[in-house]
């Protein structure tokens, strides 16, 4: 089963670069774009074809290693 | 005194610790971060550089290597850990130390001498600044601000748990004199039980008075007190 998810850091936390990228778009000339946040997509392929099974393995690793909870939240997509 | 320093693969300051450790007759052992087992050791060095890429998140990836199992271990058994740049971005991953290291504020890698306030010199690395609580070391990082909920930074402020802070040349601490945006000019911490300490300046870049200065090697004679 094919699985992604999405590491973005939380709300409260300053976001530099995406900061920058929402300058830069500024200076091209995008002056509606209000905000931006940068994260990470990570596309996940499990031997497993349950699932719930997925669902708990994706959450795990993404608590355990592809985010950091201090800072980061995370979703889960199954496919 | 045993020492240990883990390599991992990316490790640059690895050698120059160990160049320190010696100058100070600690006797040490340099650990490739696979093996399962420490030597023994009294004190467990992790050693600046950039380890596995930064892939992920800086120090993230060598926190689940097989060494680490163990060196949890060594902590748990009130063992000494330093952990320098790389090596304090790791202990945080490891959850051996509270918060988490951001990138620089203004997301430029920094590389200059800051000076720094010794702010707890009652442990194992720090004892022998009483002496001397205003000193230079060297920053060389891209992310090294360091952010915690206000909780815990109450709590590492509660408990003296926070070693050095950024502060000018007569040890004012301020906004301006924090280079990289940490919380409360935060520079190295220690655990509640002080037998870690991760910090982001470099000690032992800084340890012959012909080369940079003597402001590091305070640290290394600490540790070979205690």
């Amino acid at each position: 089963m094919k699985i992604s998810a999405i590491v973005t850091l939380k709300k409260d936390v300053l976001d530099p670069q995406g900061k920058v990228v929402n300058q830069t778009l500024k200076n091209m000339g995008y002056k509606n774009i209000l905000n931006i946040r940068q994260g990470k997509y990570f596309e996940i392929e499990i031997h497993e074809s349950d699932k719930e099974k997925c669902k708990k393995i994706a959450k795990e690793i993404c608590e355990k290693l592809l985010s950091n909870v201090i800072i980061e939240d995370y979703t889960i997509n199954i496919k | 005194m045993k020492s240990s320093v883990i390599v991992f693969p990316g490790s640059n300051c690895d050698r120059d610790v160990a160049v320190a450790l010696k100058k100070y007759q600690i006797n040490n052992q340099m650990v490739w971060h696979n093996e399962v087992k420490l030597p023994k050791s009294d004190l467990v060095v992790l050693p600046g550089g950039f380890s596995y890429g930064d892939y992920l998140r800086t120090g993230c990836i060598a926190s689940k290597t097989r060494i680490i199992d163990d060196v949890i271990a060594h902590a748990k058994r009130g063992g000494l850990i330093l952990g320098i740049c790389n090596g304090f971005q790791i202990l945080i991953e490891t959850g051996l130390l509270p918060g988490t290291l951001l990138r620089n504020k203004k997301l430029k890698f920094i590389s200059k001498n800051v000076h720094l306030k010794v702010t707890n010199t009652n442990n194992n690395f720090c004892s022998n600044y009483k002496k001397k609580n205003i000193i230079q070391l060297p920053i060389a990082h891209n992310e090294g601000n360091y952010f915690a909920s206000n909780k815990i930074i109450k709590s590492l402020e509660d408990t003296e748990s926070i070693a050095f802070k950024y502060c000018g040349e007569k040890g004012e601490i301020s906004e301006i004199f924090n280079p990289n945006g940490s919380s409360n000019n935060i520079a190295g911490i220690l655990n509640s039980e002080k037998n870690i300490l991760g910090m982001m300046p470099h000690p032992e870049r800084v340890i012959d008075p012909l080369l940079s200065g003597t402001d590091g090697s305070i640290l290394f004679e600490s540790l070979f007190k205690s």
